[in-house]
């Protein structure tokens, strides 16, 4: 800098401080942990965290690999879009499947909460110990949810994985404390900050690419108990009588395909669908059956380690 | 109702909607006051407004409010914002949480903190990434305490711009003079505890007045309203832009022997290829050879930015140094003026080791007692030997090796820091540092010729640090005892520091309260270091019962010096031996503060040698501890 001189000013936006803190983040958690790993569930909060991190250790790929943990009831979709990003990225994928919930045939179908309990929620714990992994990215944002408000950017888990809201370490500044005992570990959330305009905001601007199912096309459809459900392969069991629909649909979320609703629309690009989701009178979680409930239930889901 | 958001532009052209919105900037502050003041209604206002409420949401809150509501059969926004269940039905909430809205200018990050219990460590947690501070008043009550609690906090933490908001302005008819005595009492207050400005607006959070725009029910009242104000203010990252050139290095990226990348976010100033640049502690110049990004080389980056450089030079840097500015670089020291907040339930030991995080860089420091507490009600500054749970206070902190700083008034990123508890890993603490101590800039240590080395050889030795640790009658001494006559025959020099020749003399002032047990094994650790200075193999036989205190000793000795011995005899059989006949007399309360009794003994996690004192004796033990020091002998040149 010439002396006496200041540069101009260039203000940061509000994409560029997001970006700037999510990386710095992951960056700390590198230099922290001894063997992190991001989860990686293909929806369009992971797909942005997966871009970030190519931006945050550029030229060198992420130094951690991705974990998918499988119920093996993704959307098709999802699946095709999972292997190409992780090989683009130069990153080895982990998928990690429940082997009692395999052996035992677990689906949405016949096992209501247990489905998500067995494949997700104990699924993540197996593969995080299989692997012994200390720190673990995930996606998760605290405006999807009130339990999440609270919730630190380095979410710290006893060696039980279970998560104490009354005794969270405090994060103050950007400093955060990633000092944990053997067997312990870390959740980290680099997106903690976004909100779901962001997201969507971030993807147009930088090109993101998504899985299709974000994107209004005729897909063939069922309605359950107000739910948009997609009949994504032949595992789908229709009622007696019952006919699948072809509507004009897209999603919010991402999840397992028979416990997530679409909504009907025409937005079939992304301007579109930020449009809608602009305009829009309902918030996004309510695509998912898993948040019904009760107003407290993603909370004591995480106390028990779903993430 | 109103609203931030044109929906019509929404509907008609996104493109231009989304290509305005590219460019918000991004404003965190953080609102105090306690919910009888209004501030979850007025968070739960601002996110209305700003339709970041969906309808699911709202007719859960429909439903909710008739149910737990406040408000009666109206909607109450309180419960829009306060979350966790246990919260909800104890009425209060009990952390920190995150709020987002957005308005066409800015998009915003709302810290909500509780106004009740815990309130310190929340409001400091919340306060320390804002950029503003909305100070809530209850028209009709006036400046409380609390006011001038929350205004003090807001202050330390450096907050540069405070919102006096003089909430339920509808509940005292709208009326000016109540308003303007209030923002004159808060004036005389402001001053006093240097608060240069603020900025009064007279609001109702459950009506709406004044906070999306002027209302017509305040006449009177000139301006700004209360989203204008958020949208208009200088925000620290851009002010930190014209500060000096500071990159706090996080990680060095290394994917290949050809490139060598220094990662981190700028703190300060701007950066551009060709500017010189000076690597801190080290002090080596060099300059910035690129700035690398996916997608391409940046011609600048700016405070606030996540960046990875690349320097002309092969100089040594890695995660903890400082990359800055090669003429205005920031300084470096190891002894502090500090104003801690004490965070833990656990309280402050003082000369105890916590790790300190500052920026990038982890040391250890201890804390020395605080000069005097600051009561957060009266500003008033109290004596004190430590520092409790929400206590502020101001205190000497030295760290075992210099970091670069700056006075947190003039970089929070380089001047505020953590403690962290090594035992448990909890952070136990945030700090301040106001200003590094003369003596630390001054005092140079002596560099002699007949050095460390020195000594060493001329006793053809290298130095060892034995350190024994048990229970009180687990056989320390006797088989310190056994150790050194063995390492006296064998023709080397040694010391045995024990309770006797120690708690007499050096350390006659001590009890055995757990800090003077602290300090005791502090003392006794700094002895062992300068007589291993002295090229001597000292033998110490403490119980040293924290383990703590055993870390802080074996951070003060070089790599491999120091042996942990851990003398294990079962808690029964060392009651059963009763040597001293101590244990009888503790058991009978003639002996408080008794380790194994009624105080705790952290056994060593991983100590060098373990003697298991049922199954070795004492002179088998004496010989394989020797063996085991000795084999690891190598000459000193």
């Amino acid at each position: 800098m010439l002396q006496g001189q200041t540069p101009s000013p260039a203000r940061l936006t509000h994409l560029q401080r997001l970006e700037a803190e999510s990386i710095h983040i992951m960056r700390e958690v590198v230099a922290e942990a001894e063997r992190p790993v991001m989860l990686y569930s293909v929806g369009k909060d992971s797909a942005v965290m997966l871009h970030l991190a190519k931006k945050a250790f550029h030229p060198a790929p992420p130094p951690f690999p991705l974990l998918h943990v499988d119920t093996t009831w993704k959307f098709r979709a999802m699946y095709d879009l999972r292997d190409r990003a992780a090989a683009e990225a130069g990153m080895e994928l982990l998928v990690y499947k429940n082997p009692e919930a395999e052996a035992q045939g677990i689906n949405p179908f016949d096992h209501g909460g247990l489905h998500t309990d067995m494949w997700k929620t104990e699924g993540l714990k197996q593969a995080l110990d299989h692997y012994g992994f200390d720190a673990a990215f995930g996606g998760a944002r605290r405006d999807e949810e009130k339990s999440r408000a609270k919730e630190r950017v380095f979410s710290f888990r006893t060696a039980t994985h279970r998560w104490d809201p009354k005794n969270q370490r405090p994060e103050l500044w950007r400093l955060y404390n990633a000092k944990k005992a053997k067997g312990e570990s870390m959740r980290v959330f680099p997106i903690s900050n976004w909100t779901e305009l962001d997201i969507w905001q971030y993807i147009l601007a930088e090109g993101i690419e998504i899985v299709p199912l974000y994107f209004a096309a005729p897909r063939p459809t069922v309605e359950r108990d107000g739910l948009l459900l997609m009949v994504d392969d032949e595992r789908f069991r229709l009622a007696p009588g019952e006919v699948p629909v072809e509507r004009s649909i897209r999603f919010r979320t991402l999840g397992c395909y028979p416990l997530t609703g679409a909504v009907e629309s025409d937005a079939a690009d992304l301007e579109s669908v930020i449009r809608e989701m602009l305009l829009t009178t309902t918030s996004e979680r309510q695509g998912r059956a898993i948040d019904h409930d009760q107003a407290a239930s993603m909370e004591k889901k995480k106390q028990e380690g779903y993430f | 109702m109103t609203s931030y958001r044109p929906d019509a532009l929404i509907a008609s052209d996104i493109s231009a909607y989304l290509a305005q919105h590219q460019n918000k900037s991004l404003l965190r502050f953080i609102t105090c006051g306690s919910v009888d003041d209004g501030k979850s209604t007025l968070i739960g206002r601002l996110l209305y407004d700003s339709k970041q409420i969906f309808e699911d949401q709202l007719s859960a809150l429909e439903s909710d409010s008739k149910r737990v509501g406040t408000q009666g059969q109206e909607i109450d926004f309180a419960l829009l914002v306060d979350g966790l269940a246990a919260e909800r039905e104890q009425g209060i909430t009990i952390d920190v949480a995150y709020r987002f809205f957005a308005t066409e200018k800015r998009k915003f990050i709302v810290a909500d903190t509780p106004g009740h219990e815990q309130y310190t460590r929340n409001m400091v947690t919340g306060a320390s990434t804002a950029d503003l501070a909305v100070i809530l008043i209850d028209a009709r009550k006036g400046v409380l305490t609390q006011t001038r609690r929350h205004s003090y906090l807001a202050h330390l933490l450096g907050i540069r711009h405070i919102v006096l908001a003089v909430n339920k302005m509808d509940l005292v008819g709208y009326d000016q003079a109540v308003f303007d005595q209030i923002v004159a009492d808060y004036r005389a207050f402001a001053e006093s505890i240097g608060i240069a400005a603020f900025t009064p607006i007279p609001i109702s959070g459950f009506k709406g007045d004044n906070i999306t725009a002027l209302s017509e029910n305040t006449p009177w009242f000139a301006g700004p309203a209360l989203i204008d104000h958020l949208e208009a203010v200088e925000l620290d990252v851009d002010a930190a832009q014209a500060q000096p050139f500071r990159l706090p290095v996080q990680w060095v990226n290394r994917p290949n022997l050809d490139f060598r990348g220094f990662a981190g976010m700028i703190s300060s100033g701007s950066v551009k290829p060709g500017d010189k640049v000076r690597i801190l502690p080290s002090g080596r110049t060099t300059s910035v050879a690129r700035i690398v990004a996916l997608g391409g080389d940046r011609p600048q980056a700016v405070a606030g930015e996540s960046v990875t450089i690349t320097l002309a030079d092969e100089v040594d840097c890695s995660r903890g140094d400082v990359i800055a500015a090669a003429d205005a670089p920031p300084q470096t020291a190891d002894q502090f003026q500090a104003t801690i907040v004490w965070m833990d339930q656990t309280e402050l030991l003082p000369g105890r080791g916590y790790w300190l995080k500052l920026g990038t860089q982890t040391v250890t420091a201890t804390v020395q007692p605080p000069k005097h507490l600051v009561c957060v009600n009266t500003m008033a500054e109290l004596s004190a030997k430590t520092l409790e749970l929400n206590d502020i206070g101001v205190a000497e902190v030295y760290t075992d090796r210099a970091i670069t700083f700056e006075p947190y008034a003039d970089s929070p990123d380089l001047g505020g820091f953590i403690l962290i508890d090594k035992a448990t890993n909890a952070t136990v603490a945030a700090g301040m540092l106001n200003f590094s101590l003369r003596r630390a800039q001054n005092v140079h240590w002596q560099t002699t010729e007949i050095n460390r080395e020195a000594h060493a050889r001329q006793k053809n030795q290298a130095p060892r640090l034995l350190w024994f640790t048990g229970l009180s009658g687990s056989g320390k001494s006797t088989i310190a005892n056994l150790v050194e006559k063995k390492l006296h025959a064998m023709g080397k020099h040694s010391f045995l520091l024990d309770g006797d020749n120690i708690r007499h003399g050096l350390n006659k002032d001590l009890g055995f309260t757990d800090q003077d047990r602290v300090e005791n094994i502090r003392r006794v650790g700094e002895v062992a270091r300068l007589m291993t200075d002295a090229g001597l193999i000292v033998l110490t036989a403490f119980i040293s019962p924290f383990r703590a205190e055993r870390e802080l000793a074996r951070s003060m000795m070089p790599e491999g010096e120091f042996f942990e011995i851990f003398v294990d005899t079962p808690l029964e059989e060392a009651e059963r031996r009763d040597v001293k006949g101590l244990y009888k007399k503790a058991r009978a309360g003639q002996i408080v503060n008794f380790t194994g009794i009624t105080s705790p003994y952290e056994a060593p996690l991983n100590p060098e040698i373990r003697v298991d004192t049922t199954r070795e004796s004492p002179e088998a033990a004496a010989e394989r501890i020797v063996e085991a020091i000795m084999g690891t002998w190598s000459p000193v040149i």
